[in-house]
């Protein structure tokens, strides 16, 4: 009940210091807006590079075989490691943690046509785990390989987009034929555009994948150029990592110390890797933001430190009539308060307006593609309201103790 | 109801130390009206000051209804300043950008009275100075004389053990002034404890007793004249 008593005397006495309020609400309006725009745009940027990312792969590994540099088990060092179907399927068997395992053939300038349009580029002979593990996911009317192409060996061919465009234009590309070295090949599904952060060998948008037995027969490779796996749950990445050394250590007989035998892309410890990175870049743009902020807090104190000079004689009227220490003060801090919600109230209304526009503006550029388009969260919501109150808490404290130091005898002496 | 011992109080500026009050004996009992003359300088307001525990004496006992105001925390003060005294003093010190109304409220509000028994209080007070019908009107839009009324009605509106009024006529003409004592007057008769600081023998010969000040000590402490 006597708060809200206050709160009526308050606004009275608030009402009074508009222009004062318009001008330190503007300030803190200001500092919001920067660091809610700073928070969104690192938001929105770890949203697309985490997008990105995945446009690899969630959760894998590539292995290449490499050399062993450790005479192991009587034999010498400086033999070549390479990977067969023997090594998918026994990786398969004996870990459970995998959930999808798969080896590739890679080739490079295969010559490739439609029509008049030829062009040269990467194939790859993939199985039909890729869809998943490496994001080969096809657009709508196609298809990726599957058991039975791989079964029967069969010429079909699954196209990344940007091949597509190059080969067949805007024109349909499910079910028409085109030649690979010299071979007619049914194209059965185009990817889905996609961010791709990581690739080796050519993005995956720029190349064309078919079965790999297919592959097989045609250029007659022994062995896989790389494997990939995924893993079910991520936090056990390490574990699965080691396993895989030693299966693979044991079949090929190599040390599972040798860290050279096998050459690994982890793209799980990539992207714990990014993450930290993101959650520091973040927490930088909070702290500039919270500067921000900050320097409008000081500005805010300033004022109030004049207001309560201003009314040096009010307070000492109120202490006459019976205004307690603590009343004087939560004057002051709920007026502060206001200020800074106030103010924050307006910077994030004017963020959301912006952040709106900004996402409602197409995107054609890949480079801006990768900067993404803000986002404001709830994470971010909350951040900025502790702040805010931090800010209007202690720009009024400050503020308010001199206001309740004010000796009232002095403050009513002079006429 | 209040006893003043040898009170004392020093201001120190600095270097400088500033006696005003150099060992006073007070005495002001329930429904007395008395008034405190002096010389400019003679320590009337610190007196009155220290009568309303707006500060506290630097020596000496003080008993406001038999309660040693000496050592007591500020909020007790401030309670005290609420609920068993009035103010008046000569400038008004109204809120400016509160109505006459509001105004006569805020003692309340301090007090944590709820909202029905304010306005009731409060209108009551106003309609007993004559501004009922002013109510809602801002200071500037008062007379000096009115002004004074509204402050006479928030000194009474938590019904004070004491009115301190620091020259209340000091800043009107001889008409509004006039009727102020009036209101003194007539408060006094209903059974209130009214001290006055004034420099007017006129308004001084309508109360009760005449205390006399001069270079922080009480010089005549009771004549009537
Ligand atoms: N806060 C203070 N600091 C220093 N000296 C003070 C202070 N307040 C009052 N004094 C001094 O104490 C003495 C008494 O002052 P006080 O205001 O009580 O006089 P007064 O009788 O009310 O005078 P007046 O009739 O002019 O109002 C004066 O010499 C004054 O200068
Ligand atoms: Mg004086």
């Amino acid at each position: 009940m006597k708060g809200f008593l206050f709160l009526k005397l308050f606004l009275r006495d608030f009402k009074k210091q508009r222009k004062k309020i318009t001008l330190t609400t503007l300030a803190i309006a200001w500092g919001t807006f920067s660091i809610v725009m700073l928070l969104a745009f690192g938001e929105g940027l770890n949203k697309q590079l985490t997008k990105a990312n995945h446009g690899l792969g969630e959760g894998i590994v590539i292995i290449w075989g490499g050399q062993t540099t450790m005479p192991y088990q009587g034999l010498g060092k400086g033999r070549r490691i390479n990977f067969t179907e023997e090594d998918v399927e026994l990786l398969k068997a004996r870990i459970p943690e995998i959930k999808n395992v798969g080896g590739e053939y890679t080739r490079w300038e295969v010559p490739m046509s439609y029509g008049k349009n030829s062009v040269t580029e990467m194939i790859t002979g993939l199985y039909p785990c890729y869809e998943e593990m490496r994001s080969h996911y096809p657009d709508k009317g196609g298809r990726f390989i599957n058991e039975l192409d791989l079964q029967y060996k069969k010429r079909v061919v699954f196209l990344g987009n940007g091949l597509k465009e190059r080969l067949l234009g805007k024109e349909e590309a499910v079910g028409k034929t085109i030649i690979i070295n010299n071979i007619p090949f049914t194209v059965i599904g185009v990817m889905q555009d996609k961010l791709q952060m990581g690739a080796y060998g050519e993005p995956d948008k720029d190349k064309a994948s078919i079965p790999a037995t297919t592959f097989k027969t045609i250029w007659g490779y022994k062995y896989f150029n790389n494997l990939v796996y995924q893993i079910k749950d991520l936090e056990r990445a390490e574990e699965v990592k080691k396993e895989v050394y030693k299966v693979l250590g044991v079949k090929h007989k190599f040390n599972p110390e040798d860290e050279r035998a096998l050459s690994i892309w982890d793209v799980i410890e990539n992207e714990k890797v990014f993450n930290k990175v993101m959650l520091g870049i973040s927490i930088f743009m909070g702290i500039i933001g919270g500067m921000t902020l900050l320097i409008a807090g000081i500005g805010v104190a300033n004022i109030m430190y004049a207001t309560v000079k201003q009314r040096t004689r009010e307070i000492g009227i109120k202490m006459a009539l019976g205004a307690k220490k603590k009343d004087i003060m939560s004057q002051f801090i709920l007026e502060s308060l206001i200020i800074a919600f106030l103010g924050g109230g307006v910077g994030i209304v004017l963020t959301s307006i912006v952040v709106k526009i900004l996402q409602a503006i197409p995107i054609e550029s890949e480079g801006l593609q990768f900067l993404g388009k803000p986002t404001i969260s709830w994470g971010i919501m909350i951040i900025t309201i502790i702040i805010l109150g931090m800010v209007g808490l202690f720009s009024g404290f400050f503020p308010s103790r001199k206001a309740a130091s004010v000796n009232p005898v002095e403050s009513l002496r002079y006429e | 109801m209040i006893e003043m011992k040898n009170i004392k109080k020093i201001y120190t500026i600095g270097e400088m130390r500033v006696e005003a009050l150099r060992g006073i004996d007070l005495d002001i009992k329930k429904n007395e009206f008395i008034s405190i003359m002096g010389p400019s300088g003679s320590g009337k307001s610190t007196l009155m000051n220290l009568l309303g525990c707006l500060d506290t004496p630097t020596e000496g006992e003080y008993l406001l209804e038999g309660e040693r105001v000496a050592n007591l925390h500020h909020n007790r003060l401030a309670e005290i300043r609420n609920q068993k005294i009035g103010f008046v003093f000569q400038s008004f010190n109204l809120l400016p950008y509160a109505t006459a109304f509001e105004n006569v409220e805020i003692p309340l509000i301090f007090r944590g009275t709820a909202s029905r028994m304010r306005k009731q209080k409060a209108e009551e007070l106003l309609e007993k100075v004559g501004l009922k019908d002013r109510m809602n009107h801002k200071p500037t839009e008062l007379s000096g004389g009115e002004m004074q009324r509204v402050s006479i009605a928030r000194a009474l509106v938590n019904d004070p053990s004491i009115i301190l009024a620091d020259e209340p006529t000091g800043n009107l003409d001889s008409i509004s002034g006039g009727e102020i004592i009036e209101v003194f007057v007539d408060l006094w008769k209903q059974g209130h404890t009214i001290a006055v600081i004034t420099h007017d023998k006129d308004i001084a010969v309508r109360t009760q007793k005449i205390v006399k000040l001069k270079d922080g000590r009480v010089v005549d402490g009771g004549s009537s004249l």
